[in-house]
């Protein structure tokens, strides 16, 4: 068979034909024009890191599939680029995040909060007067009525509105210039932006701005721009100075303005993860919490799967194949929705399982408030889950040992727990471990569950920062990052760095224990 | 061969009466959520055996408004089947995509010589375990930056999401190249001796024979990102535009505590999903042996 689908197989033609050479030529130049486009708009954009990363990307797929140098990588690159993109990059730059002050208070670059405090404006309301726009040809002129209890009504030259001069326009009294008919307030709002840029100077002097629709005033700038990239304050001319070690702009007297700015602050989440001690009680706990909560999951699921996957071997059990079909339907239920489930049959006062409970035994456990009950919960919930996993692992790997020494310890007289202890136990011990190795590093993370089920809740009394008492780091993590008030990016990126180092640990030893293991087999 | 005594006759006994039990656990949770279904009320405690039968929780699932005894009518109120679409057709498109990239990756894997082949591998493994959910800040600001420039990737669109699974290929490639490698190479090398280059040998000798462990990874896939949850929430944030594994924790809020609701709509969208499982169970375990884990 395999011979007439080779023989199938086309024949390979003589050398390309040009027309094709050429043809291939013109789609990598169009996609190397594209890519260039792409970078550059980026690139404007003020998006460098981005548009840095599909010049790499794009730059390296247009080498790959434009060029005959590697036939192996034209296979690869669709997967080796997905990965480095989507889960290569965002580690590195979790990392990156951590050393970091990066929060919903520090968000900005240097410049641009900056560039946000001299935006900063109070328009005074006293002396600001109503403006009328008239179209003048392509220009147009602004005339500006008298304030009140005034009566000199000023007239701006005709101003190209597309391109707003810098400085200050000069006005005139109107004296017998006729204007067109004024805009509307359609054109008004149409044209609020080039508005908004223009500044008027009056006769005495004075520079005016627009403030409102109808309206131009005088604005007073908050801020004015200082020495060495400070602020000044204008209304008391205090300098406050860049502090680039705690992302501020800082008086001399160390008074803080919001908003701050992203700089690196070396290893301060570090620190703080070990010094400070209001935040130590809590993340201390929470890595105890999720070092049992893994451990407990494995070991419950293997000792409960385990157990099934022998007793399910048993040739004189019936309905085996029954059995092992409603045994694996936890597995088969997508995880969210038993999750939720779980979730709704524990709650207090409408759930099945307090109903049961009071009937029988007329109590009603608040599974979510009680710390103690919830854990429980989750490990019952998490046990539920997972067992059937293992149990398949240990039906496959019981399979393979070879039935005739069970045979023999039977002619010996051996009970069922001296075989298992014997001879099932330490066969499969050896293949499952890395198995078992990454169930834990899975629960470890495993973020769905907790944050469905119980969303890290009751929380610790008495924290700085929200903490629950059924977190687990990651669940934690994503606290900080995205729900917790201060939204401190930098924090949970350190924390997941953390992580990222203890997944690293977990996953070269299961390395090494499963070359061992294939070392051995071999 | 072995006689049956009578400790054995009890040994018996107790296995399935163990068994029974357990199955009266592992069971209760899927049976209950079918009895809430069919119980009218969100609120209602009753037997296992509903004594009332409704079947308001299902209208409103499917998307039919109800009229109550009173007269109020009342609107379903979430799009189940709107979101189960969504999901289909993310899972859909990501899992033929996946499907694809890690075929040929692994054919790569396989056949051909590269340097660092065995360190380009390992890197992808050892990655694929760090969980994506300690990312997520990252993620969401390179989708943020995607998304200026090329909308329809960028925050809040199933394309976006959809890319963002392609990177969870490697566990998929190990496997599509474990299987490859149970194939004689010799069958493609006379291909290529009759002439035929590296992408018709791919394509034509060792693809059709390749087809059950491609199915096995269509599935896997499927299933894996149709569960997938902290991605697509921090992705998808409006109503008409969310995945069922991130709709339907709405259903639980202290405040709107809809569980007759929710039932109805878990068993809806929780038995189509359940039974693509069991039908794929059995190829679904020889890849789970290879390694990999349920999320």
């Amino acid at each position: 068979m395999s011979a007439a689908r080779s023989a199938s197989v086309a024949p390979k033609g003589p050398a390309k034909p040009a027309s094709r050479l050429l043809l291939g030529g013109a789609v990598v130049g169009l996609a190397g024009l594209a890519l260039l486009w792409l970078v550059f708009s980026l690139w404007a954009a003020g998006q460098a890191m981005t548009a840095v990363g599909a010049l790499a990307l794009g730059g390296s797929a247009l080498y790959v599939y434009g060029t005959a140098q590697s036939v192996a990588w034209k296979y690869l690159f669709p997967g080796v680029a997905g990965m480095l993109l989507f889960v290569a990059f965002p580690l590195l730059y979790t990392v990156q995040i951590g050393f970091t002050n990066y929060s919903s208070s520090n968000l900005l670059e240097e410049a641009r909060a900056r560039a946000y405090l001299l935006d900063q404006r109070v328009a005074d309301e006293a002396g600001s007067r109503a403006f009328t726009l008239h179209a003048d040809g392509n220009a147009h002129r602004i005339r500006l009525l008298p304030e009140e209890g005034g009566s000199e009504v000023l007239v701006s030259p005709p101003l190209d509105l597309s391109a707003v001069p810098a400085a200050p326009v000069i006005l005139q009294p109107q004296g017998a210039a006729v204007l067109p008919a004024p805009a509307t307030l359609k054109d008004l709002v149409r044209l609020r932006e080039p508005l908004a840029r223009l500044q008027l100077q009056l006769p005495d002097g004075r520079v005016i701005r627009y403030v409102g629709l109808r309206e131009f005033g005088h604005i007073t700038e908050l801020w004015k721009p200082g020495p060495e990239g400070g602020v000044i304050e204008t209304t008391t001319n205090t300098v406050f100075k860049p502090n680039r070690a705690t992302g501020f702009f800082e008086n001399a007297a160390g008074e803080r303005m919001q908003p701050g700015f992203k700089v690196g602050i070396g290893f301060a989440n570090y620190t703080r993860m070990l010094l400070d001690a209001d935040f130590r009680g809590p993340f201390v706990s929470i890595f105890f919490w999720t070092v049992a909560f893994a451990g407990l999951t494995v070991l419950f699921s293997t000792a409960l799967g385990m157990t099934l996957a022998v007793l399910l071997e048993w040739p004189a059990l019936k309905h085996r194949t029954l059995y092992r079909t409603l045994l694996f339907l936890p597995y088969a239920v997508p995880g969210f929705i038993s999750i939720l489930v779980f979730k709704g049959l524990f709650n207090q006062n409408f759930g099945e399982i307090n109903g049961i409970l009071n009937a029988l035994l007329g109590v009603r456990p608040a599974w979510f408030a009680d710390p103690l009950l919830a854990k429980v919960m989750i490990l019952i919930v998490n046990t539920w889950l997972g067992y059937p996993y293992i149990m398949i692992l240990c039906s496959g790997l019981i399979k393979a040992i070879p039935g005739d020494l069970y045979e023999a310890s039977a002619i010996a007289g051996a009970k069922p727990l001296t075989n298992f202890f014997k001879i099932t136990a330490p066969l499969i011990a050896k293949p499952l471990t890395p198995l078992l190795i990454s169930a834990f590093a899975f629960n470890f993370n495993n973020f769905v569950l907790i944050s469905l089920l119980t969303d890290g809740r009751p929380d610790f009394l008495n924290t700085k920062l929200p903490a629950g008492t059924t977190d687990i780091l990651v669940s934690y993590t994503y606290r900080i990052a995205f729900t917790d008030s201060g939204q401190n990016f930098g924090l949970a990126a350190a924390i997941s760095t953390l992580i990222f180092v203890m997944v690293a640990v977990m996953a070269m030893v299961q390395l090494k224990i499963t070359q061992r293991s294939e070392r051995a087999a071999r | 061969m072995i006689v049956t005594g009578r400790s054995q006759r009890w040994r018996i006994f107790a296995a399935h009466a163990g068994l029974w039990v357990l199955l009266a656990f592992t069971l209760f949770p899927l049976l209950a959520v079918v009895s809430i279904s069919l119980r009218p009320g969100n609120f209602a405690t009753g037997s296992l055996i509903p004594t009332t039968i409704s079947f308001e929780h299902w209208q409103l699932a499917l998307g039919i408004p109800v009229t109550q005894a009173d007269g109020t009518i009342v609107q379903p109120p979430f799009p189940v089947l709107l979101w189960l679409w969504n999901s289909i057709k993310i899972a859909t498109i990501s899992a033929l995509l996946i499907v694809a990239i890690s075929t040929t990756a692994a054919y790569a894997f396989a056949r051909l010589k590269f340097a660092r082949k065995q360190f380009i591998l390992n890197s992808m493994l050892l990655l694929q375990m760090f969980p994506v959910a300690v990312a997520l800040v990252a993620i969401y600001a390179i989708f943020e930056g995607i998304g200026t420039q090329v909308p329809w990737l960028g925050i809040e669109t199933h394309a976006g999401l959809i890319v963002a699974y392609l990177g969870g290929v490697a566990m998929h490639i190990w496997t599509i190249k474990g299987y490859f490698e149970t194939i004689p190479q010799e069958i493609e090398e006379n291909a290529k001796v009759d002439g035929a280059t590296h992408w018709q040998a791919f394509r034509h000798v060792l693809l059709p024979m390749a087809v059950p462990i491609l199915m096995v990874v269509f599935v896997l896939a499927f299933i894996g990102t149709i569960i997938e949850y902290p991605v697509a929430s921090i992705l998808l944030r409006e109503e008409p535009n969310l995945t069922l594994a991130v709709g339907s924790k709405f259903y639980l809020y202290e405040q709107k505590y809809l569980w007759g609701d929710f039932a109805a709509a878990a068993v809806l969208s929780g038995l189509p999903i359940t039974l693509v499982f069991l039908l794929a169970q059995k190829w679904i375990v020889s890849g789970l042996t290879a390694g990999g884990v349920k999320g």
